[in-house]
């Protein structure tokens, strides 16, 4: 059991790490997508289609941090010394986008609504860019001297790093488009679709070229793609990521068509499971290119040179938090997904939850 | 380029954990109270029928959402900023602390922003009983979070159940100990019971300022009258738990009571000094009025009791800024003997049937508002300043836990920080105060009602119909547009 420990918190954060990524991500991607919506009606629309969940989606973060901090405390304590920047940045553009999501409800004129509305959309930029840099800067590398980061302070800034922002603030406005696809309909859901479309190839460009540019960072990533026996393990990734791709790009006009020839659903509480299938295919792709990284990374947490093992806490403490982690993630993963079960259903123009 | 002007890396750490710090808690403290008053408001109104705990309820349940939504940003920062700027700290607590952390998040946070959706938005959705039992678990959530967090923080005065590696690193060695360290159980008695304060003389002032405009509003009566009974009853208990909380740091951070009393010398029979100046260079406190033995007696119990003084150690081992120890103290002290004085005047009004229309007493009640806000910060400041120079409280000292960081990028956070809690806050604050400058009006309109729209698929009517038991559909929406 003790020395599968550092495995399983390897996992876990991961996990917890990715489920930041999709969940935050489609809220992050709704503030992205604002400007191409301009109109109050719709962004009160798209808000309220996340309102009740972005305070869970985002505790998630929270849990990375203080894991990180718990089961990987080397990791916590070389990781964001070396990503200071970006990491206040980000911290900084959740506070706007987070009292913006209160606020743009309850500002009392056109004026100030604007205002908020500005916090939340720029929030969402600055907070998805950032988060992105911090992991084109984590891909790359950190260096690490006598327990404590011993690089620079613009260390994370690189061609590299700017291209993971760029291509993170893509694929979070891609997750928000087809979350709007599911949770909408009428004009915005078509609105949506449209930006679907671009935005997926935006978010398979990215893909490609990160996936293009990897190899050549560390030889460590090269052996896992292009040698054997490694290139077989990894194969089906992107094996899997092209099925993924055709599947979203047909499922797309498929929404279209049902919404058309669907009977009009008064209550609005159908699941509708098909109009989130792009919702999903795009989970995939998240899912896949995180895999992907993770077959990069594998088996160091601060690259080049700290391995999961080398970072673990103590096994006493990774066993305390593990019995509660054991426990607690099934509930909270439960009544996450009542939360979202219990707010299922197309959010409608004149109609929202505040 | 230099940075000479620039102080240390380490100051600047320091300003920016106690702005940050400080900025946060007010949130907290507002909210622990404040979620658990909702709860019992929507517990009466679900026992009694009465449409004027539901009003209450929804007028209080506005303030909840921004307060909280405020309270959970600026909390994010913090969970980061001790890897950013106090790496040395992470990594040699890690083993011991995060899995506490780790704790806070899973049980306490999850619970809280999963349910607060419900809580704010689901009321139409859920139906009255889920929608309680909702706002029930947000509550407990913010108590479990007091709870870690508390616990944490405690372990850092008084630490206990680990061992130290040659690096310098702590090892859990006993979780028991650790959670339920020396001073835990006292701060956390002493916090949550101000958290209630603070809620109890916010929710007062807003009352008073309310039935000084209208005294026969029935919804400023409830408040006022609910929230008195609350500093009638705990402002009193609260003093009593400080003074234990007080005699449990006597005895494991004895500097800290010294530096709190403005005590340099270690004596008997020590006098209580009420107002003076400690001043650091001469080694001695400037008295302008003290009672004799009166310190002795609080701190010992006894009229020639021992107690320490400040010079008992070398200065490198003392507090490091006296003064704001001292003068915190007493404004935490000043402020808590004012509202026990205030719910005991409340008791004696109440007898006489005048609490909601003596005059002189609600604008004692509306200056009283921030009262427990400024009592709970300058505790904070009190107990946090007065464990310097120490993160780990005789372990570690504050210097060798900073990261390796430039000033310049600490200097630019800082100012970051600074302009955009002001503008971002600042704006949050304003606004609460124009939802406390609105009357609580009949038929309270909930955060789901702000706009003149209406939750899909919905069909108001019916389930409003059933929200109010005893017929009690003032609450309608259909029927009040």
């Amino acid at each position: 059991m003790e020395q599968h420990l550092p495995l399983i918190w390897a996992v876990l954060i991961a996990t917890a790490v990715f489920l930041y990524v999709v969940m935050d991500g489609f809220d992050l991607g709704i503030g992205i997508l604002f400007p191409w919506f301009p109109e109050k009606d719709e962004r009160d629309v798209m808000v309220n289609s996340v309102a009740p969940m972005w305070d869970g989606n985002e505790t998630w973060l929270v849990l990375g941090g203080a894991g990180l901090y718990a089961v990987f405390p080397l990791a916590y304590a070389t990781i964001f010394p070396a990503l200071y920047m970006p990491l206040i940045l980000m911290l900084l553009a959740l506070i706007f986008r987070g009292v913006s999501f209160e606020m743009r409800f309850k500002a009392h004129n056109a004026r100030s609504q604007l205002w908020w509305d500005r916090a939340f959309c720029w929030g969402s930029y600055v907070a998805g860019f950032c988060q992105g840099i911090a992991l084109g800067a984590l891909v790359q590398g950190i260096r690490v001297e006598n327990r404590a980061y011993a690089g620079g302070w613009w260390d994370w800034l690189t061609p590299f790093s700017l291209l993971t922002g760029l291509a993170l603030l893509v694929g979070y406005g891609l997750l928000g488009a087809c979350w709007l696809i599911w949770r909408t309909e009428g004009a915005l859901a078509r609105k949506a679709r449209r930006h679907a479309w671009l935005l997926g190839i935006g978010t398979l460009a990215c893909i490609a070229a990160i996936s293009l540019i990897m190899p050549f960072l560390q030889s460590a990533f090269r052996e896992r793609w292009l040698a054997l026996p490694w290139m077989l393990y990894a194969a089906p990734v992107p094996v899997l990521l092209a099925v993924l791709a055709g599947l979203f790009f047909r499922a797309i006009p498929a929404t279209e068509a049902r919404e058309a020839s669907a009977p009009h659903d008064p209550t609005g509480r159908n699941f509708r499971w098909r109009d989130g299938a792009p919702f999903l295919c795009v989970l995939g792709w998240f899912f896949l290119s995180y895999t992907g990284l993770g077959i990069s990374l594998w088996p160091n947490i601060v690259p080049p040179s700290v391995s999961i093992w080398e970072a673990s806490a103590s096994p006493a403490s990774q066993k305390f938090l593990l019995v509660g982690a054991a426990v607690l993630i099934p509930i909270i993963l439960s009544y996450t997904a009542y939360v979202y079960w219990l707010f299922r259903g197309k959010v409608r123009v004149g109609a929202g939850y505040h | 380029m230099t940075w000479d002007f620039l102080p240390s890396a380490l100051d600047l750490a320091r300003f920016q954990f106690a702005f940050t710090i400080t900025f946060h808690f007010l949130f907290p403290a507002f909210t622990i109270g404040l979620a658990s008053f909702l709860a019992v408001l929507e517990a009466l109104w679900l026992y009694t029928g009465r449409a004027v705990y539901l009003d209450v309820f929804r007028y209080w349940l506005k303030v909840f959402a921004i307060a909280f939504a405020m309270g959970v940003v600026s909390g994010v920062v913090m969970s980061y900023q001790i890897g950013t700027n106090w790496s040395v700290f992470a990594d040699r607590t890690g083993n011991v602390l995060g899995p506490v952390m780790g704790y806070e998040v899973l049980t306490a946070f999850f619970l809280e922003a999963g349910f607060l959706g419900i809580m704010l938005f689901g009321l139409e959705r859920v139906g009255k009983k889920l929608h309680f039992a909702a706002t029930c678990l947000v509550a407990i959530g913010t108590l479990i979070s007091a709870f870690w967090i508390l616990s944490a923080n405690s372990w850092m005065h008084t630490p206990a159940g680990y061992s130290i590696l040659p690096d310098g690193r702590f090892m859990p060695e006993d979780w028991w100990a650790i959670v339920f360290n020396p001073s835990f159980p006292f701060r956390l008695a002493h916090t949550v019971t101000g958290a209630y304060l603070t809620t109890a003389f916010i929710v007062g002032g807003v009352a008073a300022f309310h039935l000084l405009r209208d005294s026969r509003n029935e919804r400023s009566r409830t408040m006022f009258s609910m929230a008195m009974w609350m500093a009638a009853i705990v402002a009193p208990v609260q003093i009593v738990i400080g003074d234990f909380h007080g005699l449990n740091t006597l005895e494991h951070q004895p500097q800290k009571v010294a530096a709190m009393e403005g005590h340099w010398e270690r004596q008997r029979g020590a006098p209580l000094i009420l107002l003076g100046q400690p001043d650091m260079a001469a080694e001695e406190t400037h008295v302008l009025l003290e009672i004799p033995r009166l310190s002795a007696l609080i701190l010992t119990h006894e009229w020639d009791g021992e107690t320490p003084g400040l010079k008992d150690v070398p200065p490198e081992e003392r507090p490091t800024n006296v003064p704001l120890v001292f003068w915190a103290f007493r404004v935490m002290v000043g402020l808590g003997t004012a509202m026990a004085t205030l719910g005991l005047l409340s008791l004696w009004l109440r007898w006489r049937g005048r609490l909601h229309d003596t005059r002189w007493f609600l604008r004692a009640a509306l200056l009283m508002g921030p009262a427990g806000l400024v009592a709970v910060t300058a505790g904070w400041i009190t107990t946090e300043a007065g464990r310097q120079p120490y993160t780990v409280h005789g372990l570690l000292r504050t210097a060798d836990s900073v990261s390796p960081i430039a000033a310049p990028a600490v200097g630019a956070s800082l100012l970051a920080f600074i302009l955009v809690y002001f503008v971002v806050f600042g704006a949050g604050i304003w606004f609460l105060f124009r939802l406390f400058s609105q009357p609580p009006h009949m038929a309270e309109e909930g955060p789901e009602e702000m706009e003149p729209i209406r939750t899909s698929g919905i069909t108001p009517g019916p389930a409003m119909h059933h929200a109010g038991p005893h017929g009690a559909t003032h609450g309608d929406p259909a029927k009040r547009h």
